[in-house]
């Protein structure tokens, strides 16, 4: 009978708040959870004073949930979200099928596109048209911690190489304090452990495929990577690195167990905020090369598109205008300082006296994401474009298997050679049956 | 003293069931069906309805088809058999005169209340976590290298957490068999001087199969489709890539709706197969 | 019980049982206790046990960050709805199982309890389209069908097993006494049969309340409820145990509660037919 009556009173509550709506304009927005985004839901008490005609209904999921939800949904034909949080490596795609709404026109007017950093917009641009608006931008860095780097009486360079980075890693490391000289992605998955492993073997002179779309994993520059983030890994990472992902990274390096960490820009701002233990003794450079040109960065942008299917397109446009706006920024800026505005994204940011102050990390973010060019990923030439993913629609299923190769010899449960000859294996069946 | 009238009766009282799960089986099977069938790949853009026996082909001759359909069979045994030792001994426990028997049993049957993804956010964050988990700092206390189970033994660590929520089941069901075990054959052996093994293995044993045929049947039809477990632990990487998450990867992550239908297809066909192997035995067992 | 029980041997027992009982139990425990710390104590090293600053400020970050009441709502409804629904659909089929065998009963039930072994990924997209199309995305009423249909197998097999303990003597009885069919129903069987519906509603509405494939992938807003809630305090950025198992407790707490009350229930009709 509880339960009934519960029931009930639930099904009148929802039934009343559904008519109060009517009036007006309800969006449905999917984002990942990430902190810049749950800020974001903090601060709609400014966007509903604006624009009290527009209800906005959040659906926040963890990354793989939302990747999930979205994907099933776009690829059925849409109508479940008027605004998605989507990445670099899915506008493209999308867009050249024709799911996505095109931003160049209905933007409000303070909404300054030429404003954005050309490196970010470029990504989620296709035939010159924007299909999306970057929500913070980021690229791959170098965080360490500078009383450890002095105790191992060594000096960070402003561009390292990794056999510096591997150096300093080896005499940072500590185990009976808990102290890892290196941590990165070892969790598998192909915005997890092959971003980092992708970009890295960039700067090794590896490839996915060459201009024939052959998969390159027996090539040695391949094997170099591998060989080498195994053996630093295992000389200096932490023990449990096969199952830590960016997330498990950040705990370690806020908890003072990691001497240096390769990852994302935008978790400067966490490692030099307040849940830090020592956030007054991070350093930062640019993420290592091995001198043939490339650096092991890479380029990525949360941002917020339309999908066609959208019965809401304008009042969906009214609030991506009001989210990635420089409005937006100030507004974070005024209530919870400049260093927490979301990075990335636009130039003025970087212009400005109060962020560039407040951040000590920004100008080395600029660098890195300047740093990074999708076009032109590798050394040699591919036909594909990406820094850390092979924008075709085949990669993420093929590189989260990739992946979990690699992350299997990480475990020391396989050797890199045959985690090689495993993922060239699988990445040729995937592509013959893709029909490449 | 069934009469005609009253049979026909039971047949209409039977035919909505059978007549929604006729519709809910056919409508989306039929489809997927049609979608093996077919090369759907939304992501491209392509759609062509009719390309043979290719999707079957790929799926059966990847490598990755035997290694899941065995991490599977694994999986399930492993999990079977935990509940089910673990579950008779609670059963023979909890049968026992004690203080607070209720509290106790409220105790042991929580795991089941708990949904999976929770349980594994709990088990993977905070108990097998190798920095922050509470083995670890086991391990430590015990002068002992922290272990990472879920990278060194992630097959074993998912049938622990699957376990932890089935046990209480088998445990339930089987502590009825126990309970309904005449305590005047019980007390007969035990005047004779039968020792408790014994006793376990020639009275309550026996008495407890028909219940243990049960367990495994139903528990079966659950953990052939463990999901969440996998997706939230090892999202498939070391060797824990099940025949049901194989099938995820290729609908989901590759986009191959094809390919992945066909895989649900096989996956249909084999769990038929070991359910009519199951059927068989628990039929049989049932009627006696 | 004529067997003789030392009170030592009581003892013995009851330690045994309460020290496994409560290593069962822990892995919840550990989730309570962990709600109520702070993020900074919830990973401190080593472990806090329940001396430290309890706080509520994980439930209060939780519920500030998501629509906590209307996911239970979702639940409840999806949970009692589907059961209910089923049970309306499971009944008669079970009863006229049960008292009117016929030579195909067995295999009926047997072919309905293989239906649950469809893979959901597998029809997954054929699923998505169809609810497309009838408009039901994001509405209760789909997944309250959908986890009816996954769950009524096991709905009539629990139904069935319990009614087929019903003696027919008792039956046959009431007819020679001059019963109406009505009356049979009403006054005799009702009464013996309710123990092992309410047991039956009970495991289903646990089933369908833990259900975390289909209410995730069918459901946006309207109709998401706690399976849902608990994706977006996963992995969050940053530490995240505390307000993880916040959640997690905000999640769980219904169902269980539910359970412990109404566990007497619960086990009295959870025999599939077991004990003969």
């Amino acid at each position: 009978m509880t339960l009934k009556s519960a029931l009930l009173a639930a099904s009148a509550l929802v039934g009343v708040a559904a008519t109060g709506a009517l009036a007006e304009t309800t969006i449905t927005v999917a984002t990942v959870n990430n902190g810049d985004m749950i800020r974001m839901q903090g601060l709609m008490d400014d966007f509903n004073a604006k624009h009290p005609d527009i209800t906005v209904e959040w659906v926040t999921l963890e990354e793989n949930v939302l990747r999930q939800n979205v994907t099933t949904d776009i690829s059925t034909g849409g109508g479940a979200y008027d605004i998605l949080t989507i990445g670099t490596y899915e506008v493209p795609i999308w867009g050249a099928n024709g799911w996505l709404v095109s931003l160049d026109e209905g933007m409000s007017d303070d909404w300054n596109a030429d404003d954005l950093l050309p490196a970010i917009a470029g990504g989620l641009t296709i035939d010159d048209k924007l299909y999306a608006a970057p929500f913070y931008g980021e690229s791959s860095m170098v965080m360490y911690r500078t009383d450890l780097m002095e105790a191992a009486g060594m000096e960070m360079p402003k561009a390292p190489t990794w056999e510096f980075i591997r150096e300093a890693a080896a005499a940072m490391t500590d185990r009976d304090a808990g102290i890892n000289g290196i941590c990165a992605r070892g969790k598998a998955g192909w915005g997890e452990n092959m971003a980092f492993l992708t970009a890295m073997s960039n700067s090794f002179g590896a490839k996915w495929f060459d201009e024939d779309w052959n998969a390159q994993f027996d090539s040695e520059a391949w094997a170099n990577t591998l060989d080498f983030y195994l053996g630093m890994m295992e000389e200096s990472g932490p023990n449990g690195a096969a199952n830590n992902g960016f997330n498990e990274n950040l705990t370690l390096f806020q908890q003072g167990k990691c001497g240096m960490w390769i990852d994302a820009t935008v978790a400067a701002s966490f490692v030099t905020g307040d849940d830090s233990t020592v956030a007054d003794k991070v350093g930062f450079a640019l993420a290592p090369d091995n001198g043939l040109g490339k650096r092991g960065n890479w380029l990525w942008a949360w941002s917020l598109a339309i999908p066609a299917s959208s019965d809401n397109q304008d009042a969906a446009k009214t609030f991506i205008s009001w989210a990635t706006s420089q409005g937006y920024a100030e507004l974070v800026a005024s209530k919870e300082g400049w260093a927490n505005v979301p990075p990335g994204t636009r130039t003025s940011l970087y212009e400005n006296e109060k962020y560039l102050e407040a951040a000590p990390f920004a100008q080395m973010t600029l660098d890195s994401i300047l740093a990074a060019d999708p076009q032109n990923p590798t050394v040699d030439p591919v036909p594909y474009t990406g820094v850390q993913f092979v924008a075709i629609p085949e990669f993420s299923g093929i590189a989260t298997q990739v992946g979990q190769q690699f992350s299997a010899a990480l475990a020391g449960q396989q050797t890199a050679e045959e985690a090689l000859a495993n993922a060239q294996e699988l990445t040729t069946e995937e592509m013959e049956a893709a029909g490449y | 003293m069934a009469t005609q009238q009253s049979r026909s009766a039971a047949r209409l009282m039977i035919a909505p069931a059978v007549f929604v799960l006729l519709v809910w089986m056919l409508i989306p099977l039929c489809m997927t069906l049609y979608f093996s069938f077919a090369d759907y790949r939304p992501l491209r853009g392509v759609f062509e309805a009719w390309v043979g026996f290719k999707n079957y082909e790929s799926f059966l001759s990847s490598s990755s088809f035997l290694k899941a359909v065995g991490t599977t069979l694994w999986m399930v045994a492993g999990i079977l058999s935990i509940t089910i030792i673990g579950g008779i001994l609670f059963a023979l426990l909890l049968d026992q005169p004690m203080f607070g028997q209720g509290i106790v049993r409220i105790l042991v049957i929580a795991p089941f209340f708990v949904m999976p993804t929770v349980s594994a956010l709990v088990w993977k964050n905070m108990f097998f976590n190798v920095d922050n988990g509470l083995f670890s700092y086991l391990y430590q206390f015990l002068g002992l290298q922290p272990y990472d189970f879920l990278s060194q033994s992630p097959l074993f660590s998912i049938i622990v957490i699957v376990a932890w929520q089935w046990l209480p089941f088998a445990t339930l069901i089987l502590l009825t068999a126990v309970q309904s075990l005449s305590s005047e054959q019980l007390e007969a052996a035990e005047m004779d001087g039968a020792p408790a093994l014994k006793r376990f293995w020639y009275i309550i044993l026996p008495h407890l199969s028909r219940a243990i045929t049960v367990v495994i049947l139903i528990q079966t039809i659950f953990l052939l489709s463990i999901f969440a477990e996998i997706f939230v632990t090892t999202n498939g990487a070391f060797g824990t890539r099940t025949l049901t998450y194989l099938v995820y990867q290729r609908v989901l992550e590759s986009q191959n709706i094809g390919l992945g239908s066909a895989g649900g297809i096989i996956a249909v066909i084999l769990a038929n197969i070991i359910a009519i192997f199951l059927m068989r035995i628990v039929g049989k067992n049932l009627d006696k | 019980m004529a067997r003789a029980i030392t009170p030592r041997k009581k003892l013995m027992w009851t330690v045994l049982a309460w020290g496994l009982g409560l290593l069962i139990f822990f892995p919840i425990l550990w989730t309570f206790l962990t709600s109520f710390k702070s993020e900074a104590t919830a990973i401190s090293d080593p472990p806090v046990w329940f001396f430290f600053d309890w706080t509520t400020e994980n439930y209060q970050a939780v519920l500030e960050r998501s629509n906590y009441p209307l996911a239970l709502s979702n639940s409840i409804a999806i949970a009692v709805g589907s059961t209910l629904l089923g049970i309306v659909i499971a009944v008669p089929a079970a009863w006229a199982m049960a008292f009117v065998p016929g030579d195909r009963t067995k295999d009926v039930l047997l072919w309905m309890l293989s239906t649950k072994m469809l893979p959901a990924v597998g029809v997954l997209y054929p699923l998505v389209l169809l609810a497309k199309w009838l408009g039901l995305m994001d509405s209760r009423l789909l997944l309250i069908v959908i986890l009816m249909l996954i769950n009524l197998p096991i709905i009539v097999w629990m139904l069935y097993t319990y009614f087929r303990e019903i003696p027919g003597e008792i039956l046959e009885a009431a007819r020679m006494d001059g019963a109406s069919l009505k009356d049979e129903i009403l006054y005799v069987l009702t009464p013996m049969a309710v123990p092992g519906i309410a047991s039956t509603i009970l495991l289903n509405i646990i089933l369908a309340w833990n259900e975390a494939f289909w209410t995730i992938l069918l459901t946006t807003v309207d109709a998401a409820p706690l399976t849902k809630f608990i994706a977006s305090f996963s992995a969050p950025e940053g530490l995240f145990y505390a307000k993880l198992s916040a959640a997690s407790i905000m999640a769980i707490a219904p169902i269980l509660i539910m359970g412990w009350f109404s566990q007497k229930q619960l086990v009295r009709g959870l025999t599939f037919g077991a004990v003969k």
